[in-house]
């Protein structure tokens, strides 16, 4: 809200300097985002009189004016078609500060020669002073101002309204604001006119149908109305507050909504048929076009302004073309209504209708403001429109209310805010924020003055501040008067409440940790995702599997969908990165990804994802980077779990973005809980990635559970250990996994460690070697070698039975 | 007895050259050349039976005096080289001190991550447990049940974000979260006070992306409820949590803003760290920084999840998180958080 501070001043005195009253209303809770200074530095701009305008010689279209700046008198082009002998004008001396009319950027003022003549100075328009966009006409002063004065800037305050202070969206409101902030009483007087017509209700009847969307609708009547511009006091003010003039009875209506926060609407009272304002919801589909000339299709939730025929306006949102006032309009019957909020806010939304009186309705303003408001536009209108107005005002208000009473105490103000204010000063605030009250106690106490009030007071809230409630409304407004800064500071006293860490929260960030600790880099990536891109992971599919949850109103296409997957994001992080880095990138996150379920919100299981891509080290002199590989993956996801006091089971794995032959998937106690592998190329070209990248997958959520148990410590072993090392020939086919199981069957097999694998001469094709590292230790005593050497060849029958393994001579 | 003398000599010549020797490459040949298998002294032992008893006597005991004496030269010559080589490297063998380590693969948390786990910490350490919820949520948890009902205003500062999800009366109520404040709710109906939690979380918005929006970002949430909690509570934690975060010199403001769950409704800002409240053009020219919004938790929202705000009350807050570091690392484009640059996420 807009709002200068010359209009202000009619309300309220302003003494503060702006900077301090502009903290103090940030304070309360209306932020002051600025204090505009109209016009800029108006250096070398000084009050003028027209004292002479003569033709210009060699143009038709142009002036030359003769300004009276006390000290000289300057005579300079103009072209202005609103020049008046004894006007006041702001006038430019060279050197000064303007906005070009035509380009619209800031200039200084320069000597010049127009078709032959030297002006040396400017007659502004409002345009050229920042005040408006009207660039046609000069700007004319008010008559009372100072010939050769500098022209003195207007302040505009620009505030921040909070939705709750529909009352704020006006400079009344604002006015009040500032008289209880600064300890005045503001000066609002009631509109007066003579009433020179026919009593008004033999003009036009109304009535309220949908009553619960209008608790409230006034009008009045004036006839014989002239329309034409508005005084420039007037547009100057509008054009302050960012509207634009359009003519007397239309900006007068801008103008009350201004001053008191309350919407109205003047309709052409002929263009009325049958006399009579029907307030009733729309029918199906029912259109009308709406003033800015846009055909609307209404439903039957939105209300409408109707005569005997039709919709002639939408209500508290805008009027219809139809009953439009324009240049013909003699009579007008002027609206100042009460309309539903929520009813408001649904017909502005729906149909992407904002307004300056919808802005205001949706907010909630009181069905008090439509007498009051009424009454100064018409006083408006007769002054600046001249006309006669009808006898009376039709006021139907099928929605009044009693005036509702909070009850307040002391101790409720002491719990709330941690501090003891008197009754006395509680009271003091409300009434200077407009509030009536009465102490609660009412029949025992004689006298009530403000020196003798009980613990409790009954609250009346002001008409106007429709958003006092509940007694913590009024508190707030206690708090906010007296300042924030007043409340103490305190620390939480009462004992901690009993509550455990969240173990999904603790095993998120042992696994980011450990991660980082292995050279990962998180990263985190948008939710949103598009279709094509996810489909890009799985080449063979024509969907994703599973389809994912849409976005109903996507701000762009790349963000449609709701990711089932990290590994878009990632691959995409991979292709960026590649741009600018040669050596190693290895990226994770851990995130949500979202898993539909019919009728209910999606699964949400928390992921972690982790890419390497390149090899593992830069470029070097100490040592060679060796390309990453299946096994980087397996055993960063190895180490990971391991950490995490989980033994995981790895299985060939068969997903469809994976390389056939190069994936596995993870398995924990039987759960399948991820996958680790390479991509595969299609994948990872279609990324625009040309190397191998590996990945591996965990979902979080479903691991939690196998990551809580505590296991039991295992007694370091008193004997001695025997190692012997053995090289076994199998065939290709028979895996790691197949050879460790056997030995491990064993139970004097302390350790199996794999430290050789190898196909070649002079190994048979079709068969490999495998040599392992085996550590026979016993629990209860020293082994012999002649037990170990048992053993050993025990393993060995076995492993040449089970697995036709032989051993390497 | 020409045995003696040539042991003598040997002897004499042995530990002249063993004076000599500088290092451990000449010292082990000459252990080979004088106490190996085909040294002379071994020699000399060996043809000890040719000699007559009386001799070979004498010169064998001679001959296992002075291999025993060359025994211990050479362990106290070996002692000194190995001491001189452990003190000092020279010439060819010692290092570049400016040549690279060989480098362990690097990674970091994201900066995001950080302040999350530096804020949540701060909260934990003053009783408060973190808890998370979901992403998507239902229409009730992110505005119904927070006081915000259907066509109010405040519905319009959060754009949001809905699923292409209809019930069978046309309703569309699943959103993706606007705040983290949804988990007010959840965390209530389940917990009864006291209870002390904070959220953090990505929230999403309908925004056009640019330099200072993003349609996803992080907030965390704060909860407090007990009997007698007020404002002056509120002021306190959030006081103590600038004063850890922001440190002690950075003075706190606490104005009167507006949310529906709460009421009085308070927003706190710190004093501008590049013009220390002068106003400058990073915080507006207003020498603040708006850092949180917060309040007292609204007693509708605590009759909702059936609380009764007679007897019980409580303090909740919520804060952006990419704001911080942003200021932090005077990081000028929100966008940059979510590019997953190298370039960028390495220097946090």
């Amino acid at each position: 809200m807009k709002v200068p501070v010359s209009w202000l001043k009619e309300y309220v005195s302003i003494d503060l300097p702006l900077k301090k009253l502009a903290e103090r209303l940030t304070m309360a809770g209306s932020e002051v985002k600025g204090i505009q200074e109209a016009g800029g530095s108006w250096k070398n701009i000084f009050v003028g009189q027209i004292v002479d305008i003569k033709p210009h010689p060699n143009a038709d279209r142009l002036s030359l004016v003769t300004v009276d700046l006390a000290t000289e008198q300057l005579t300079v082009v103009c072209g202005a078609p609103n020049l008046k002998l004894g006007d006041k004008v702001a006038f430019a001396r060279v050197g000064a500060e303007l906005i070009d009319g035509h380009s619209g950027q800031r200039v200084i003022l320069k000597p010049a020669r127009i078709r032959g003549v030297d002006s040396g100075g400017m007659v502004c328009s409002e345009k050229e002073l920042a005040i408006s966009d009207r660039h046609e006409d000069i700007m004319v002063l008010p008559p009372e101002a100072p010939v050769g004065a500098r022209l003195t800037r207007s302040a505009i305050l620009d505030l921040d309204i909070t939705p709750n202070r529909p009352d704020l969206l006006s400079v009344i409101g604002i006015a009040r604001e500032i008289a209880a902030l600064t300890g005045q009483k503001p000066t609002i007087a009631e509109a007066t006119y003579e009433e020179k017509g026919a009593a008004i209700e033999k003009k036009i009847s109304v009535e309220i149908v949908d009553t619960d969307l209008c608790p409230r609708y006034c009008c009045s009547l004036i006839n014989g109305i002239k329309i034409g511009d508005s005084p420039e006091w007037l547009k100057s003010r509008l054009s302050a507050c960012g509207l634009r003039p359009i003519n007397n009875i239309v900006d007068i209506t801008n103008y009350v909504m201004l001053e008191y926060g309350q919407p109205l609407h003047a309709f052409d009272y002929d263009r009325i048929r049958g006399k009579r304002i029907i307030v009733r919801r729309a029918s199906a589909a029912e259109t009308i076009v709406s003033l800015e000339g846009a055909q609307r299709v209404l439903d039957g939730d939105m209300l409408v302004i109707a005569d005997m025929e039709r919709a002639i306006a939408i209500a508290g949102v805008m009027g219809g073309a139809n009953s439009e006032v324009d240049q013909e309009t003699s009579s007008i019957l002027l609206e100042s209504a009460n309309f539903n909020p929520a009813s408001i806010h649904y017909t502005s939304h729906r149909l992407r209708l904002a307004s300056e009186a919808a802005m205001r309705f949706e907010r909630g303003i009181s069905p008090e403001l439509p007498l009051p408001a009424i009454k100064r536009a018409t006083q408006l209108i007769l002054e600046l429109a001249g006309g006669k107005v009808a006898q009376g005002i039709v006021d139907a208000y099928p929605g009044k209310k009693q005036p509702k009473a909070i009850l307040l105490s002391q101790n409720r103000v002491r719990a709330v805010l941690g501090v003891d204010i008197s009754i006395n000063q509680v009271a003091r605030v409300l009434t200077s924020l407009g509030c009536s009250w009465t102490p609660e106690m009412i029949d025992e106490l004689e006298d009530f003055g403000l020196e003798e009030v009980s613990e409790e007071i009954l609250v009346y809230p002001p008409y106007w501040r429709s958003d006092l409630n509940l007694d913590v409304d009024l508190i707030e407004e206690v708090a906010r008067i007296i300042g924030y800064d007043r409340i103490p500071v305190a620390m939480l006293a009462h004992p901690l409440p009993q509550q455990d860490p969240e173990p999904s929260i603790t095993l998120k960030q042992r696994v980011s940790q450990s991660l980082t600790g292995y050279g990962f880099q998180e990263v985190i990536t948008y939710s949103l995702t598009s279709l094509e891109v996810l489909k890009r992971l799985w080449p063979e599919s024509n969907s994703p599997e599973p389809m994912p949850l849409r976005v109903a109103n996507p701000m762009t296409i790349d963000q449609e969908y709701l990711r089932t997957t990290l590994r878009a994001n990632l691959l995409e992080a991979v292709a960026n990165n590649r741009r600018h880095e040669e050596g190693g990138i290895r990226l994770f996150e851990l995130g949500r990804v979202f898993l539909p379920r019919p009728g209910d919100l999606p699964d949400e299981p928390e992921v972690l994802c982790a890419v390497l891509s390149g090899s593992s080290l830069g470029k070097s002199w100490s040592a060679e980077g060796k390309p990453f590989d299946f096994f980087d993956a397996k055993g960063a996801v190895e180490s990971l779990l391991s950490q995490l006091g989980v033994t995981a089971d790895f299985e060939v794995g068969n997903d469809k973005g994976l390389r056939p032959g190069s994936q596995a998937i993870i398995v924990v106690a039987g759960d399948r809980l991820g996958v680790v592998g390479q991509f595969h190329p299609r994948v990872s070209q279609a990324f625009d990635i040309s190397g191998p990248v590996y990945l591996f997958e965990l979902n979080l959520t479903a691991l939690l559970p196998h990551t809580l148990s505590h296991k039991g410590y295992q007694p370091i072993a008193r004997y001695p250990a025997i190692v012997r090392d053995i090289a076994i020939i199998v065939d290709v086919g028979v895996t790691h996994r197949q050879v460790t199981k056997v030995i491990k069957g064993f139970s004097l097999v302390k350790q199996v460690t794999l430290f050789d694998v190898y196909s070649g001469k002079p190994v048979p094709t079709g068969r490999k070697s495998l040599a392992y590292r085996l550590t026979f230790q016993s629990p209860s005593h020293t082994l012999t070698d002649e037990e170990a050497d048992r053993v050993q060849q025990q393993i060995l029958d076995r492993l040449s039975t089970e697995l036709g393994a032989t051993l390497r001579g | 007895m020409d045995e003696i003398r040539q042991i003598e000599e040997l002897k004499t010549g042995a530990l002249r050259e063993l004076v000599a020797i500088g290092s451990t490459k000449g010292l082990e040949a000459w252990r080979v050349g004088y106490l190996g298998k085909k040294s002379q002294l071994t020699g000399v032992l060996r043809s000890l039976g040719r000699l007559p008893l009386a001799t070979r006597k004498a010169v064998g005991a001679r001959a296992n005096e002075v291999k025993a004496e060359l025994e211990a030269g050479f362990k106290q010559k070996e002692q000194a080289l190995l001491g001189a080589q452990l003190e000092t490297l020279s010439g060819e063998e010692a290092v570049d001190v400016t040549l690279p380590g060989r480098a362990l693969p690097e990674g970091r948390l994201h900066p995001v991550t950080q302040v999350l786990h530096e804020i949540s910490d701060i909260f934990a350490s003053m009783g408060f447990k973190v808890v998370e919820g979901p992403e998507v949520e239902w229409d009730y948890y992110n505005f119904e049940a927070l006081n915000i009902p259907k066509e109010h205003p405040a519905r319009d500062t959060m754009a949001t974000l809905w699923l292409d999800y209809e019930t069978e009366s046309g309703d569309r109520p699943m959103l993706l979260r606007t705040h983290t404040s949804p988990m007010q709710i959840r965390f209530m109906e389940k917990v009864k006070p006291p209870l002390r939690i904070v959220v953090p979380g990505k929230v999403f918005r309908y925004e056009a992306t640019d330099a200072t929006h993003i349609p996803m970002f992080h907030q965390i949430e704060g909860l407090a409820v007990d009997k007698g909690i007020s404002m002056a509570d509120l002021k306190g934690t959030l006081y103590e949590f600038a004063r850890r975060f922001f440190g002690p010199d950075r003075q706190v403001r606490f104005r009167c803003d507006y949310f529906p769950f709460v009421e009085p409704g308070v927003e706190m800002a710190i004093e501008c760290a590049v013009c220390k409240g002068a106003g400058c053009r990073l915080c507006g020219g207003s020498g603040w920084i708006e850092i949180l919004g917060a309040g007292m938790v609204h007693p509708k929202v605590l009759e909702r999840v059936e609380i009764d705000p007679g007897i019980y009350s409580g303090f909740a807050f919520g804060m952006g998180i990419e704001r911080i570091p942003m200021l932090r690392y005077g990081v000028d484009d929100i966008r940059l958080f979510y590019t997953s640059d190298l370039r960028f996420l390495r220097q946090f």
